[in-house]
Parts: structure tokens; C-alpha cells; sequence
């Protein structure tokens, strides 16, 4: 299982990753492509609005099932990657390469409570 | 995301090849079976331009012997046995309870007026075999009915599945060259008790082999060596959905008609023959019309349970995937009687009621769209 280093992770399966302007990077997590299969429908939370923590936000649905994507950090959306929609198959391709959306935290701080990459793979036993 | 979980699951004669070819596993109705041994697209489209093959040896072959089979199936089975008049002829028919609900779906085979051949679903098998012993009794019919665990069945299906499956296994070929669709031949020497039979579940030509437990890694490696490509459970749902076929638990089952199933074409209501469910499917007419969807809409996939809203009132999607063949989410859907194939109807997706073309079945047939 490849889980980055540099990346923090829920116990829902999605990534987070900080960028240099402070703000948050999520995808979901390889493990959590490989149990949904083929993925086929993406759907992005709204841009602009804010979510709680734990708060569904997106859909990710394979030819298999459909699954939530939740908000780790409470926070406000500032940037959906438009193409996803277009290409679902990237998450396949390569999970942590396919973000999904930015977020500002409402408190940084609150990265402290994601879990490391070694927590993770504890949680992400197939 | 529930993962699956490992307990008392039983497990085919094959468990062991496709955990060494990396194949995810899941727990499908008590069974340890691959859902796909990487992208189930990939394994759908092989099937549909090539070859793939299927580990089906968790349904159950059933062999019925005794004098007097062909008179308790004529009753035990909603469709006419006494179509079956070839020797290697088969048949699709459901079996009822009283009430005209489905116990299950199957096929049968009729090799010699004292020996027919049932190939059964595997969640439905155990209660199959105790609902074939009751009927044996009450009819007194005095058959054996023998279940065959000793056996396994592999599905290689596709444009090229036959020649490959003859390539890998050169002692089917003469046995199954001149098979008509749907009709199957019993096998001697090494696969003696096996059969190959013209058919599947897919909507492409191919084979369904059966053969000995304790050859089924050899016949898998045979077939992979000639090129059939492994697939899993998934790919074989995504196959069925777009050849419009029922699949048994989610379609039907013991609570619904096969008249509203879309399955009447297989129930013989115009001879005098008498059979089990017979009266309550004549005291009770279709009520509804078994349809396919396609999604018009972008916003999510078709999928079993959600409510479709028609002119003529609700109705329920039954089963619901993303079809790889047409790009596009397609279901099947029991509805209420008057809807049309050209209809649009409205699927209840999540918050969202986004817009579905209603289309006769199937989706696809030996390759080909016939929905466009």
C-alpha cells in the first residue's frame, strides 16, 4: 500500500496534503480506490461554501457502489479540480495525484488531528 | 466502504488461482469469490471484443434421474419440458411456489428421458434441493435428485471463446462443434459427468464447461494460456445488466411474479399442463412492465432501489450499473403497466431527480448497442 509520507489521511479515506499558501489539498486515498473499483462519477462539493468537519461533501461512485467523500477539516472551499469529472478514471490512475478540492481550514490547527501515514495504513487493512 | 469479511465463506475449487492472480475477493451470498482481478471495465470490454472466462462453480448442478423426471419437471417448472425433445437441449425456466412467486431461475438440460441436468443458482441451491425433494414426494415421482459439489463449471464467454476454449481443451471440440445455442453435450474420458454447453450470461456466443473438482486449476491455466482473460463477478454483473437478463435476489425473487419480471416469455400459460404457481399467476396478470433505463442526465449511477417516477405513476430500479459498453449508467426497472420504451421517466438519485430514457431489453447483444 503506497500512503505518502507527507500527506495526513482520515479514517474515511481521504488525503490531505498542506500547500505552501496554508491551504488544504483532499483526494481519497489508494486504498479506498482499490476497494471502489473502476471509478466512473465524480461530484465536487460547491465552491465557495463551507462544510464541518465530517460533513459529506462530494460523491465518488464506481461501477460497484457510490461513496461519500467527507470534509476532514472543517473549512471553506476554494478550488474544485474541474476535470475530474471529466476523467474519474484518474483516481484510478493515480489517487494522490487526483485532488479533488482546496479547502482554507477555519482553524490550521485542526491538521494536527488528521492521522499520519503510519496511523493510516492501520486503518486501511483490506 | 464495508470491507469484506472473512468468516465461514465457502470457497470453489478455484479459490486459491484466483487469490494467486491478485483478485480482489469479496463475500458474495456466503462464497469467497473474485469481483475482479484488477479494472472489471477491462475484463467487460474482453469479453465483449475477445475472450474471458468465469468461475461459476459456486452455482449448483442438480442431476435428476429416474423414470419418471420429464413428469415431475412439467410440474415443478414454469416453463414447458416437454419442449425439450433433442437430447442436449436446454431450457430456461423458473421454478414457483404456490403463490407464483420465483424460488429461482435455472436451466435445464434433458440428455436422456431418464436423466435431466438442472444448473442452479448458488444462494437458492440449498432450498432448490429441498424444494425439488418435496415435489418428488408429493408427486411420487421416485426420482434421485443429486446434487453434483464434485463438479466444477467455468464460463468462457466472447467473440472468441469458442475457439480458444477448443484450443485449450482439444477433447471439447468434437463434442461441441455442431452445438446450437443453447443445447450442451455431456463429456467422456478425463472429463467424464462434465458438459459443454452453448451458453452463458453474457450476451455473447461461448461455453459453459463443467468438469471434475480436481481439474479445475488445469483447466483455468489452459484457458488463460490460450488467451481467456480472467474475470471476476463484477465484470459478469456489468455483462448481464447490458444482455437484459435477470439476475435471481435482485430482479426476482420468491415475493415477485416472473409475469412482472419481465420473464412471461418463459412461462407456458397456453397449454393444459398443470404446474406449481400456475393458478395464483393465472388469478393474478402482469402488473407491471419490465423495462430497461438508460441515464439522459449527468449527476450519478443507476442503482437498485431508487424510485422511478413515470405518467403512470412510481415504479422501482431492480438492478443498476454503469454499462462500459455505452459509456453511460443504464438499469432495469420494474414499472407501472402502460409505460413505453421511448418514455423519459424521472430516477430519484440522492437529492436529484435527473432524466431516464425508457428502452426495450437488452441493452447489447453480441457486441452490438441495440438501444442507440
Amino acid at each position: 500500500m503506497n500512503n505518502p509520507t507527507d500527506l495526513k489521511y482520515t479514517a474515511s479515506h481521504e488525503w490531505v496534503k498542506q500547500e505552501p499558501d496554508g491551504s488544504l489539498s483532499i483526494g481519497i486515498t489508494d486504498h479506498a480506490q482499490e476497494a471502489l473499483g473502476d471509478v466512473v462519477f465524480i461530484e465536487l462539493p460547491e465552491a465557495g461554501r463551507s462544510y464541518k468537519e465530517g460533513e459529506a461533501c462530494g460523491v465518488i461512485e464506481s461501477v460497484k457502489a457510490a461513496s461519500d467523500i467527507y470534509m476532514p477539516v472543517a473549512g471553506k472551499v476554494t478550488e474544485i479540480n474541474l476535470t475530474l469529472p471529466d476523467s474519474p478514471q484518474d483516481v484510478n490512475a493515480d489517487a494522490y495525484a487526483a485532488w479533488m478540492f482546496r479547502i482554507r481550514p477555519d482553524n490550521p490547527a485542526d491538521l494536527g488531528k488528521l492521522l499520519d501515514a503510519a496511523g493510516y495504513a492501520g486503518v486501511a487493512v483490506s | 466502504m464495508a470491507e469484506s469479511q472473512q468468516g465461514v465463506l465457502k470457497t470453489t475449487p478455484l479459490n486459491a488461482v484466483h487469490r494467486a492472480l491478485g483478485a480482489r475477493m469479496v463475500d458474495f451470498g456466503g462464497w469467497d469469490m473474485p469481483v475482479n482481478y484488477g479494472s472489471q471495465i477491462e475484463e467487460h470490454h474482453a469479453v465483449r471484443r475477445d475472450a474471458g472466462m468465469f468461475d461459476v462453480s459456486h452455482m449448483l448442478v442438480v442431476d435428476i434421474t429416474g423414470a419418471r423426471v420429464r413428469e415431475c419437471l412439467s410440474r415443478a417448472l414454469a416453463n414447458n419440458v416437454a419442449k425439450l425433445t433433442q437430447p442436449g437441449k436446454a431450457l430456461y425456466s423458473c421454478m414457483l411456489n404456490e403463490q407464483g412467486g420465483v424460488i429461482d431461475d435455472l436451466i435445464v438440460y434433458f440428455f436422456r428421458e431418464d436423466f435431466f441436468r438442472l444448473v442452479v443458482n448458488a444462494g437458492t441451491a440449498e432450498g432448490d434441493l429441498a424444494w425439488l425433494n418435496h415435489l418428488n414426494t408429493r408427486f411420487g415421482t421416485g426420482l434421485a435428485i443429486r446434487p453434483r459439489r464434485d463438479l466444477a463449471m467455468v464460463a468462457v464467454q466472447g467473440p472468441k471463446a469458442r475457439e480458444r476454449a477448443w484450443q485449450a481443451l482439444p477433447d471439447t471440440r468434437a463434442p461441441s462443434e455442431a452445438l446450437q445455442p443453447f443445447n450442451g453435450a455431456l463429456l467422456a474420458g478425463e472429463l467424464a459427468d462434465g458438459m459443454i454447453a452453448r451458453t452463458g450470461y453474457t450476451g455473447e456466443d461461448g461455453f459453459e464447461i463443467v468438469f471434475p473438482a480436481a481439474l479445475a486449476g488445469d483447466v483455468w491455466k489452459r484457458l488463460m494460456d490460450a488467451g481467456v482473460k480472467p474475470c471476476g463477478l463484477g465484470a459478469r454483473d456489468t455483462l448481464r445488466l447490458e444482455a437484459g437478463m435477470n439476475l435471481y435476489g435482485q430482479d426476482m425473487d420468491a415475493s415477485i411474479s416472473p409475469l412482472d419480471a419481465g420473464l412471461a416469455w418463459t412461462v407456458d400459460l397456453k397449454s393444459e399442463r398443470d404446474f406449481v404457481g400456475k393458478a395464483a399467476l393465472l388469478a393474478q396478470p402482469q402488473s407491471k412492465v419490465f423495462v430497461g433505463l438508460i441515464l439522459l442526465d449527468k449527476g450519478g449511477v443507476l442503482r437498485a432501489h431508487q424510485a422511478v417516477i413515470t405518467g403512470q405513476g412510481q415504479g422501482e430500479i431492480t438492478s443498476g450499473t454503469f454499462s462500459p459498453t455505452l459509456n453511460q449508467s443504464i438499469a432495469l426497472a420494474r414499472l407501472p403497466l402502460g409505460v413505453q420504451p421511448g418514455a423519459t421517466v424521472r430516477v430519484v438519485v440522492r437529492d436529484k431527480q435527473l432524466a431516464a430514457k425508457v428502452v426495450k431489453l437488452p441493452f447489447v447483444r453480441n457486441g452490438k448497442i441495440l438501444t442507440a
